[in-house]
């Protein structure tokens, strides 16, 4: 029987705000525990929460790049569980009446671009952090835990996706395409291992053609997109043996260990929720009237596929080049730095594609925490351009560069790479060349005309590649016709 | 009506401990209490929005500027008990 899975995403991110969704405390990621805190966040009898404006806006620029339809009026509940990282034994949320609904975001798999839908868009507030005491660091098994409330009350936006999603790889992929929009907006460091983005899936299986959902699992708070995809098609094939075999799946969360690979149970005893949800008194209505929405779509920064379109239109790009620029936040920012210093838009580009991201890829960092800035690349373009140094050459410094963090003047001066375009230094070395192979000579001189490459690589040999290739050319194509 | 069933489930989740003889007296009155919400469904509701705020306040905004917290000792000594700079809890998950 051919099997077809039904994942659905739930995306936690917690906004860069500068101070919590409630009150004014510091959102800041680690730091002593216990010390960006206040009655609010600690859930002191008589606090009351007052809504950060930012973090309403930042929310707005969510769903508007979402492509959600934004209700005029929204309003808070409370959602009731009791928790230890959860001080007022209630989470300030949204229920059915969310800031934002029906939107998509359209995402390319295996060459085909398809919308996966967007549920919901919501405002809530994060939970305190809790470190597990005892051996595995784990929940379970652990003797007693501790609780830090800097994180307490921090914005946190969950996006829901409908279950439109078909198999572990088409998630990974929607998966990058947000975090990628997520951070294009500035609204989120989208930190997975500090925790700013976390995400859960809800996956089923069912025969392909039948149009009713199978009971779905979840899987909870996985940190990388890599694991989303591995747990995925673990529980996935989990699932279709169940099936196969005539087992019953229960609705249940499941634990992907990322070190073994197995699937286990979790927070069996937990399961039966019920949140009692109702308006949270504390706080008004929140109304996106049209000035307000025109206000934050007046402040939207400049999402990938628009940057992508302008490097095209604008810096005359190659639409591979555009896409590949814009997949990544950083690495297009770095592009522009360096195409507002240098100009010449494609040059750049070639040396990102090529130079910079085989790099970066290699020593696993980001183009914004590479040593080459923007600046020390455009002085590198510019000894390249000026012929101080030939284009190859100048690959070698660029990795020198990237290892050292010296600038390409100072590498460039210290290993002697110069380009050697002085025609008597040139002329010299190529009389010797010629004088020591005389039958390629003759070879040349009969029409071979091929052999012009040997003598090239001569005088290349024996100046350390440092030879303009250009004049050594002109140079030994005049004294071979002599 | 309520039953006992629904007052010890309500209790379970307040994480109360009721004695046999207080799920009658809670069985009485929270039926009391429905019944008495219950007469706004005798009234014609036809067209009329549920009320979750009672204020015509809406759009009450903070700016996003940080203000000072609380010491982490002023946090610290309200919690039942501490252990280094954290507040400690029993384990959260029971074999």
């Amino acid at each position: 029987m051919d099997y077809e899975p039904v994942i659905g995403l739930e995306i936690h991110v917690e906004l860069s705000t500068r101070s919590k969704m409630f009150c004014g405390c510091r959102v800041e990621f680690g730091g002593e525990p216990n010390t960006r805190t206040c009655p609010v966040c600690l859930a002191h009898p008589g606090a009351l929460p007052v809504m950060n404006r930012q973090a309403i806006r930042y929310l707005g620029r969510i769903a508007l790049a979402l492509d959600c339809r934004i209700p005029e009026r929204s309003i808070f509940h409370r959602k009731n569980y009791f928790y230890p990282d959860l001080p007022k034994g209630y989470q300030i949320s949204q229920y059915d009446q969310p800031f934002a609904v029906e939107g998509g975001l359209s995402v390319n798999v295996d060459g085909e671009t398809a919308t996966v839908g967007i549920e919901r868009v919501h405002m809530e507030e994060d939970t305190a952090k809790n470190i597990h005491a005892g051996v595995s660091g784990r929940i379970a098994g652990s003797l007693y835990s501790l609780i830090d409330f800097n994180r307490s009350g921090t914005p946190l936006v969950e996006i829901v996706t409908k279950p439109h999603i078909h198999s572990p790889q088409a998630a990974r992929s929607f998966l990058n395409r947000l975090k990628n929009t997520l951070q294009f907006l500035d609204v989120s460091d989208c930190n997975m291992e500090e925790g700013s983005l976390r995400c859960d899936a809800n996956v089923s299986v069912r025969t392909v053609g039948d149009q009713e959902l199978g009971v779905k699992t979840e899987l909870k708070n996985m940190n990388s997109f890599r694991y989303i995809e591995k747990g995925l098609s673990q529980e996935i094939e989990r699932q279709i043996n169940m099936l196969e075999n005539g087992e019953r799946i229960v609705q249940q969360t499941v634990h992907f260990d990322v070190v073994t690979g197995e699937i286990s149970p979790l927070r069996s005893k937990e399961e039966a929720h019920d949140y009692r949800y109702f308006p949270e008194p504390d706080l008004v209505p929140l109304v996106a009237a049209a000035d307000f929405i025109a206000e934050i779509r007046g402040e939207m920064p400049e999402l990938p596929a628009d940057r992508a379109r302008r490097y095209v239109s604008e810096h005359g790009l190659p639409e591979y080049d555009a896409r590949v620029l814009t997949s990544d936040r950083e690495l297009s920012d770095y592009y522009e730095e360096s195409v507002s210093l240098y100009g010449d838009a494609k040059t750049v580009s070639n040396w990102i594609m090529g130079e910079l991201l085989a790099y970066l890829n290699n020593a696993g960092v980001t183009a914004g925490e590479c040593r080459v800035t923007p600046t020390a690349l455009v002085e590198l373009l510019g000894m390249v351009k000026s012929g101080d140094i030939s284009a190859n050459i100048g690959k070698e410094v660029f990795t020198g560069m990237c290892e050292t963090g010296e600038s390409a003047t100072a590498i460039v001066q210290r290993k002697g790479l110069t380009q050697i375009s002085d025609t008597d230094e040139l002329e010299s070395l190529i009389k010797q060349v010629i004088e020591e192979n005389p039958s390629q000579v003759e070879q040349y001189r009969a029409g071979k005309e091929k052999v012009i490459g040997f003598f090239v690589g001569q005088v290349m040999k024996r100046t350390g590649g440092r030879a303009n290739p250009q004049v050594v050319n002109r140079l030994l194509k005049e004294r071979l016709a002599e | 009506m309520v039953n006992h069933d629904d007052v010890r489930y309500v209790a379970g989740l307040a994480k109360l401990k009721l004695a046999e003889e207080e799920l009658d007296r809670y069985a009485v009155q929270l039926s009391t209490i429905l019944n008495h919400i219950n007469k706004i469904a005798e009234l014609d509701l036809d067209g009329v929005e549920p009320t979750s705020h009672v204020l015509k306040l809406t759009n009450v905004f903070r700016e996003d500027e940080p203000q000072s917290s609380i010491s982490q000792e002023a946090a610290l000594a309200n919690g039942p008990e501490v252990e280094g700079n954290a507040f400690r809890v029993p384990a959260i998950v029971r074999k």
